[in-house]
């Protein structure tokens, strides 16, 4: 069981730094952006294929899964998604999807359909294991280091946040965008900058998720609504919100999954509607989100 | 100067908010607000900006929620009840920024109004305009608001001053008996406020009035009974020649400090006004 | 000066009014599976489509609610009538009234679930019950058939005179009349005193509630409504092509949907017929080239649509002079 709930953390680490891009964009821009996976899916494609094409160590294809994956969503806000700030999010919704087919058929055409494979280090591989019988804590390397990665990249991500002054001009530009360009604050900037780096983030998640969470053309798609699910439930004017909605969504998909097969995801989407009737604004919203 | 009829002796009480507070966190934007509108009245609530009065509106129609207080229409406890609720028993707003219906036109916005409150509004069979009440009545209210010209264009083309007149023909196309008007006027060109004042002056005797409005021509000349409310206090109530004359208000509208804050301890210190 | 009477009665009853050129449309969409025999497979198919666009169009158009989901009601009716057929009975009417029945119920539940809440909430909820029909018709397997489907599911003669043939005549024939019998349906329903109310609803919601509409139960009323016609669209599917499988719930098919409607123009009724007529062709002169070809060019096209401006691409509603609302900004 305590096995569970670690594989379940850990997988709701990933999903929150998945997600964490897209609950800051989305409170943010006010911006529905279902396209947010298929930077997830380039970051973990950018990493396949530096390591089977060009022989480079896992390690270092994460910080570029990074970068690539921040590059692309630089590019697309400043160029494609800028524009669409004030439409209805109808539009916004046809876009984001349209988007995700194309990337989706992209991948399918130049790399296939099949699930890609990663050889992970030889010491991210194996297992330890604490404690005996019911009460046994195995705890997968891999998992533990996605964990600390996650962790710390959350620490920074707080720590940006509260107390840099591109975290401030975040906040404020969350808050009330029109005070906040009133106030000098550029406004441009701080969006291009976010969305990169939400972007970048989602990248890494998929290059870290790549092992755990299989990685083909369909990932942006199969993974959509998880990522939603960390936003709508976690809110969006915080990121301690998704980050506890990612860890909820985490351990109960693993765990439901274990104990109850054949139900499988059938308790994450019933337990997410039933959150969403009961609390529409979100689970850990202070005050009225978006 | 007024030409206004006073308040006949003895009329009842139809619309009364009694005690009514809102607290927004620590900001209290209704500070025990009791306020009675007596049937047939063209009763004014005027302040300076800031002072509630919007919000007055939107806890009397049931957009907000009291922090406490009570409010009775005809006799009855509306405080619990929806909005759309609170409509259905006779009491309808306008406001202050038109809140129209863009892709229809007036006609088609009047008639489907009109339906409604003729409780046809669930009929889902029938055509909108087969029946002959309703267009009858919708072809009043386009000749009373001079909107029969325009009845065929698409709301969203209309210029404003016939925009602020739709909004209170939809208004009355509810068949209201009390009627809340947020700043009829507001950002009215002058050369259309005519036609918008002369409307409001040629509303049904036996509809009850509350006029939020800072037209002090429009004010007096409309009213026969004010209510001034300042930082969500009631600061005095009476008829116009004794709020005209009142030093306190005079002050709140001059903007002296000292005796505002001393208007207000006293008039907090009186309870309920009036 | 007053305008007469029937000039304000004239005006509001021109949009309910069928136009002249609307007549022989229909009768050569009719005539069609007779006509163009050898087409009546896709016929049957782009009347289905339709059929399913016009559903959300209701809930799209007329009342402003974005929808990802609607494929729940499209499945919930294609396996309860292949289930009703199959266990049951194989009469084709009934099965349709029951696919109907089933997607309505599921519809009348879930319109508790999408009138609370912002955009996004909504949006999620409607994936959210997508994704659960999907599981459940995927671990029923027992009854569903899971993976493989629902397989041989053989219907009665239509009206117990016609049988449904291996050209697809009966069943194109089928598929237009019921699209026909709906679509005469729901327009008188947009354009009665409860459909303005809709409209109402749509375009200021805070407005429509100041005068006494009661959102709510409108709002839930015409989701079961959609719901149900979405079901009729997935019976028809299940009963005209024998079976019943797992992607009548894929999120393709709502995102499809809601990409057909948009293209033939949101908010007047033939936007669905339009959309799907031009979808469908496409589809099968583009997919036959490779699969992935098409997901990348639909993606392609919702961009350049967005990008460009909805309207700006598609004005359907000038061509009906007073007619129902076009697409909104």
């Amino acid at each position: 069981m305590l096995t569970i709930l670690f594989d379940g953390i850990a997988y709701g680490m990933l999903l929150f730094i998945l997600a964490v891009g897209l609950a800051v964009t989305m409170g943010l821009m006010n911006f529905i952006n279902l396209a947010h996976g298929a930077f997830a899916m380039v970051g973990g494609y950018i990493t396949v294929l530096l390591m089977q094409k060009m022989g480079v160590p896992f390690l270092v294809c994460l910080p570029l899964a990074f970068l690539g994956s921040a590059l692309l969503g630089g590019v697309l806000e400043r160029t494609l998604y800028r524009p669409l700030y004030h439409k209805p999010h109808l539009d916004q919704v046809l876009f984001s999807i349209g988007l995700t087919f194309m990337a989706v058929a992209t991948a399918d055409y130049f790399i296939g359909s099949s699930q890609q494979i990663i050889q992970l280090p030889e010491w991210l591989k194996g297992r330890t294991e604490l404690g005996q019988g019911d009460w046994m804590l195995g705890m997968g390397h891999y998992r533990l280091f996605i964990i600390a990665v996650c962790a710390a990249l959350t620490v920074a991500l707080q720590y940006v946040l509260t107390k840099t002054r591109f975290g401030s001009r975040l906040r404020a530009s969350v808050d009330d965008q029109r005070v906040a360009a009133g106030m000098g604050i550029n406004v441009n900037v701080v969006f291009l900058g976010t969305f990169a780096v939400g972007s970048g983030l989602a990248g890494l998640g998929g290059a870290l998720g790549a092992e755990v969470l299989g990685l083909d053309p369909s990932f942006p798609l199969k993974f959509m609504i998880y990522f939603l699910i960390v936003v709508a439930v976690g809110g969006t004017s915080s990121i301690t919100g998704p980050l506890l909605a990612a860890l909820l969504l985490g351990i109960a998909d693993v765990a439901g999954k274990y104990y109850i097969p054949k139900l499988g995801g059938f308790i994450v989407y019933s337990l997410m509607i039933m959150i969403l009737i009961w609390r529409p604004q979100g689970l850990f919203v202070r005050k009225g989100g978006k | 100067m007024s030409t206004v009829h006073p308040v006949p002796a003895g009329a009842e009480t139809v619309l009364s908010a009694q005690g009514l507070v809102m607290k927004f966190g620590g900001i209290t934007a209704t500070n025990n607000v009791t306020l009675n509108l007596k049937k047939g009245a063209r009763h004014a609530l005027i302040g300076p900006n800031g002072a509630g009065k919007t919000t007055l509106i939107n806890l009397l129609t049931g957009v907000l929620q009291p922090t406490e207080g009570k409010i009775i229409l005809e006799g009855r406890d509306i405080t619990e009840l929806a909005p759309y609720q609170r409509v259905r028993r006779g009491m309808v707003r306008t406001f202050q920024i038109n809140q129209l219906f863009d892709t229809l036109t007036p006609l088609e916005t009047l008639a489907m109004t009109v339906s409604q409150h003729q409780g046809l509004g669930g009929k889902w069979w029938q055509a909108l305009g087969s029946q002959k009440r309703a267009t009858e009545r919708c072809e009043q209210l386009l000749e009373q608001f001079h909107l029969t010209g325009v009845m065929a264009q698409e709301t969203r083309v209309l210029a404003y001053g016939k925009r602020r007149l739709l909004e209170i023909a939809i208004a009355l196309a509810c068949e209201p008996r009390v009627l809340l008007l947020d700043e009829p006027v507001a950002g009215v060109p002058a050369g259309e406020r005519e036609e918008l004042l002369q409307t409001v002056a040629a509303l049904p005797a036996d509809v009850s009035v509350l006029l939020i409005e800072h037209d002090m021509d429009l004010v007096f000349s409309f009213a026969n009974r004010m209510t001034v409310l300042v930082n969500g206090t009631v600061l005095t109530e009476g008829d116009p020649d004794q709020i005209a004359n009142d030093p306190r208000v005079k002050a709140v509208y001059l903007g002296h400090g000292d005796e505002i804050n001393d208007a207000m301890e006293v008039a907090s210190a009186e309870g309920a006004a009036a | 000066m007053t305008n007469s009477p029937t000039n304000s009665q004239n005006l509001l009853l021109q949009s309910g009014r069928w136009k002249l050129w609307e007549y022989p449309l229909w009768l050569l969409a009719l005539a069609s599976p007779f006509v163009l025999s050898s087409h009546a497979l896709i016929i049957n198919e782009i009347a289905i489509v339709a059929l399913f666009a016009l559903s959300l169009d209701l809930i799209l158009g007329y009342t402003g609610i974005v929808s990802l989901g609607h494929a729940a009601f499209f499945g919930m009716g294609a396996y309860s009538a292949a289930l009703f057929a199959k266990l049951v009975m194989p009469d084709p009417l009934l099965g349709l009234a029951v696919g109907m029945a089933a997607a309505g119920l599921l519809g009348a539940l879930c319109s508790a679930t999408i009138l609370r809440g912002t955009d996004l909430t909504r949006l999620m909820v409607t994936l959210g019950v997508g994704l659960i029909l999907m599981e459940l018709a995927n671990k029923l397997d027992w009854l569903t058939g899971g993976a493989d489907g629902l397989q041989g599911v053989i219907m009665g003669p239509l009206l117990g005179q016609f049988e449904f043939d291996l050209s697809g005549r009966t069943a194109a024939w089928y598929s237009i009349t019921v699209l026909l019998l709906v679509f005469v349906v729901a327009r008188r329903f947009v354009n009665s005193p409860f459909g303005a109310t809709l409209k109402a609803i749509r375009d200021n919601r805070l407005r429509a509630m100041a005068i006494g509409i009661p959102v709510t139960s409108r709002l839930a009323v015409v989701y079961t409504v959609a719901a149900a016609l979405a079901g009729a669209a997935g019976a028809l599917l299940a009963q005209t092509t024998g079976f019943a499988s797992l992607d009548v719930f894929e999120f393709h098919r709502s995102a499809d949907v809601m990409l057909i409607l948009v293209v033939g123009g949101v908010g007047w009724l033939y936007g669905g017929v339009v959309g799907a007529i031009v979808f469908k062709l496409m589809q099968d002169a583009i997919s036959s080239i490779t699969p992935q070809y098409w997901t990348f060019w639909i993606g392609l096209f919702l961009v350049v649509l967005v990008l460009v401006g909805r309207e700006r691409l598609i004005r359907p509603w000038t061509w009906m002079r007073r007619g129902s609302m076009g697409s909104k900004s």
